[in-house]
């Protein structure tokens, strides 16, 4: 097994193409904050290239940190399949997920962690440690140089305390953690900063589309563009609720035609997909309005192609992190029906950016009522859009990271 | 057109929102932290506000959790129509705001310990700001600047800045008076609605006013 970490090489996309979207005053903001930092060196380090919101996020967000005058480094740990198992069932067990791990997959956490430490430089001005996976390289702390971060994208408001009191000694060592929402956070001695994840609309995920395209990606999947399409876009996780979107559907389909759509592959950092998977395409009994998807981590365009071919969007989660899905959907001034967990409320406020539901029955009437009432459901995606535009994007994202550091070095 | 003494300084500002500890999971510890919570974290969840709220019944955070998480109707619109330009100290707007609560509570007692839906999360700013190259010597200038600010700047120079300026002025009214000496000019831009707008619509309402001045 090569444990050798991976430096992550990305696509450089211009700053400036941000100004037809943000306007060039913003741009130019941001370039006078870089300047401040011209000649830093940030790391950023999480536990998968592709697949997840991680991964999309840092992918577009290095390439953009760079043209502001800092030099930027994205580093992505390795570790085994038993790692990822632990891993998988810590971040379960950080949602509030029961946890009865035996002793040595903490063992085998901290000598992943340690092995990968061993392995990297941390020369950097700044390094940025997202997520649980990669915590312990905080030992790689020196005194009085470099200011570390944790970037927290999961709600800690109510964790397994078994997991929790694990991990917790290695946050409190950062100079500060970053997370999602106020609601996700948990009393600490190190200061706590609000950062909203974002998505990039010049990506291929949320760029405009030629309608041809849509329709020739529906075609190639079979979906019919002339009935409605109710989709949900996620990984294969149960904490995604397919298996409850699809009960909604069932409830759904007995008043109003509609197809439902089920789109999502895994990451590399997810060993419980394929099984979830299975559940899904056992619970979907053949039924041909039903469509899963089991897409590869590049289907971007295809993505962004089933949003756009949307009638509704959905997101049952039962947990979640921030949901950039629904991020994604709303850009695309789609109407979105979206459970009230995570990160969700922050982007859809009921009844004016979308539905917030609790419940499969929940879900299924706000769907319904939708569906009957299109005018509604076309001011929900318009008001959306404008609300991503004003606080989800990557360049908000590109410029809070700035500030941070300009505030941590001035401290 | 009448030159400054001194030039106007545009910055590129922005902010980042540090999560407090405290957190009020009913009115009565709302009542409590409300005494107790730094100055920038009222003044954050007041002012600094503002610009989050396009899509919300009421214009300062705590109205609007006292509606929507304690279904206190109307407790939140006599928050809500506390006036901010009223206060010229935080102490002072704190105080108003305590004082709204525990009134409420003592009229409806039961009213403080029911949990509300979720929890109220004390945030307070923490400010960034660099010097653009950009400068104004004049009206005209300063329009020309005004008009190519981003709106997280915009709100630093006219709503943020009235921190720094116990409450009294905002940046552009401070300039207009100590270096041109249009008193008239800066009570209009300081008696804004910026309220009852958009950012965008109080940059346009700021433009309209400095036109007429500019030949002079």
């Amino acid at each position: 097994m090569n444990l050798a970490p991976t430096t992550v090489v990305v696509r450089k996309a211009s700053l400036q193409e941000y100004a037809t979207v943000v306007g060039q005053p913003e741009i130019d903001e941001i370039r006078a904050l870089g300047k401040r930092l011209a000649g830093r060196h940030v790391k950023m380090v999480n536990s998968t290239a592709v697949g997840g919101g991680v991964a999309e996020i840092l992918n577009r967000l290095v390439p953009l940190m760079e043209e502001t005058g800092v030099t930027p480094r994205w580093d992505v740990i390795t570790g085994g399949e038993d790692f990822f198992t632990v891993t998988k069932a810590f971040h379960n067990a950080l949602h509030g997920a029961p946890y009865d791990g035996p002793p040595e997959w903490l063992e085998s956490f901290l000598s992943t962690n340690e092995e990968n430490r061993r392995r990297m430089q941390f020369d950097e001005d700044f390094i940025v440690i997202h997520d649980p996976q990669p915590i312990g390289l905080i030992n790689s702390r020196q005194p009085a140089r470099g200011h570390w971060v944790w970037r927290c994208h999961i709600d800690l408001s109510r964790p397994n305390t078994t997991v929790w009191e694990f991990l917790r000694p290695f946050v409190e060592r950062y100079d500060a953690s970053l997370f999602s929402s106020p609601a996700f956070t948990y009393p600490s001695s190190i200061p706590q900063y609000l950062f909203s994840p974002s998505i990039d609309p010049l990506a291929d995920k949320n760029r405009e589309l030629e309608p041809e395209f849509v329709s020739g990606v529906l075609e190639r999947f079979g979906i019919n563009s002339r009935r409605p399409i109710l989709t949900q876009i996620s990984r294969f996780d149960r904490l995604k609720d397919p298996l409850g979107v699809i009960e909604a559907f069932r409830i759904v389909r007995k008043y109003s035609d509609c197809q439902l759509v089920l789109a999502g592959g895994g990451a590399s950092d997810d060993p419980e997909g394929d099984a979830v998977l299975r559940e899904v395409t056992e619970a979907a009994h053949g039924d041909p309005d039903i469509f899963i998807l089991n897409l590869p981590p590049w289907s971007h365009l295809e993505i962004n192609a089933l949003q756009r071919a949307s009638t509704i969007v959905i997101q049952k989660s039962l947990r979640e992190g921030f949901g950039l899905t629904v991020a994604e959907a709303l850009w695309k001034r789609k109407p979105v029906v979206a459970s009230a967990v995570g990160g969700i409320p922050r982007q859809v406020i009921h009844k004016l950016t979308g539905m917030l539901v609790h419940s499969v029955e929940g879900c299924a009437y706000q769907i319904h009522y939708l569906l009957s009432h299109p005018e509604f459901a076309r001011q929900l995606g318009e008001n959306g859009r404008e609300h991503v535009k004003e606080n989800f994007l990557v360049t908000h994202n590109l410029k809070r990271y700035l500030l941070l550091f300009l505030i941590l070095q001035q401290a | 057109m009448k030159q400054a003494k001194e030039p106007f300084q545009f910055v590129a500002a922005s902010y980042l929102i540090r999560i407090r500890p405290e957190r009020a999971h009913t009115l009565g510890e709302m009542a409590r932290d409300l005494r107790t919570v730094s100055e920038a974290s009222i003044f954050y969840h007041t002012f600094q506000s503002l610009e989050a709220h396009h899509y919300s019944a009421f214009s300062s955070d705590f109205a609007q959790w006292i509606m929507a998480a304690c279904n206190e109707a109307a407790l939140a619109e006599r928050l809500a129509a506390v006036d901010l330009r009223d206060f010229v100290s935080l102490e002072d707007l704190r105080q108003a705001l305590a004082r709204r609560v525990e009134e409420h509570l003592k009229v409806i007692p039961r009213a403080a310990d029911r949990p509300a839906f979720e929890p109220f999360h004390f945030c307070e700013a923490v400010d960034a700001s660099v010097p653009l190259e950009t400068r104004a010597q004049d009206l005209g200038e300063l329009a020309e600047g005004i008009r190519h600010l981003s709106l997280q700047t915009l709100h630093h120079h006219f709503i943020n800045s009235r921190l720094r300026l116990q409450l009294r002025t905002n940046d552009f009214s401070n300039w207009i008076v100590h270096n041109l000496g249009f008193n008239d000019l800066a009570d209009k831009l300081n008696r804004i609605d910026f309220y009852n707008t958009s950012l965008d619509g109080l940059r346009e309402q700021i433009l309209q006013d400095l036109e007429p001045w500019m030949k002079q």
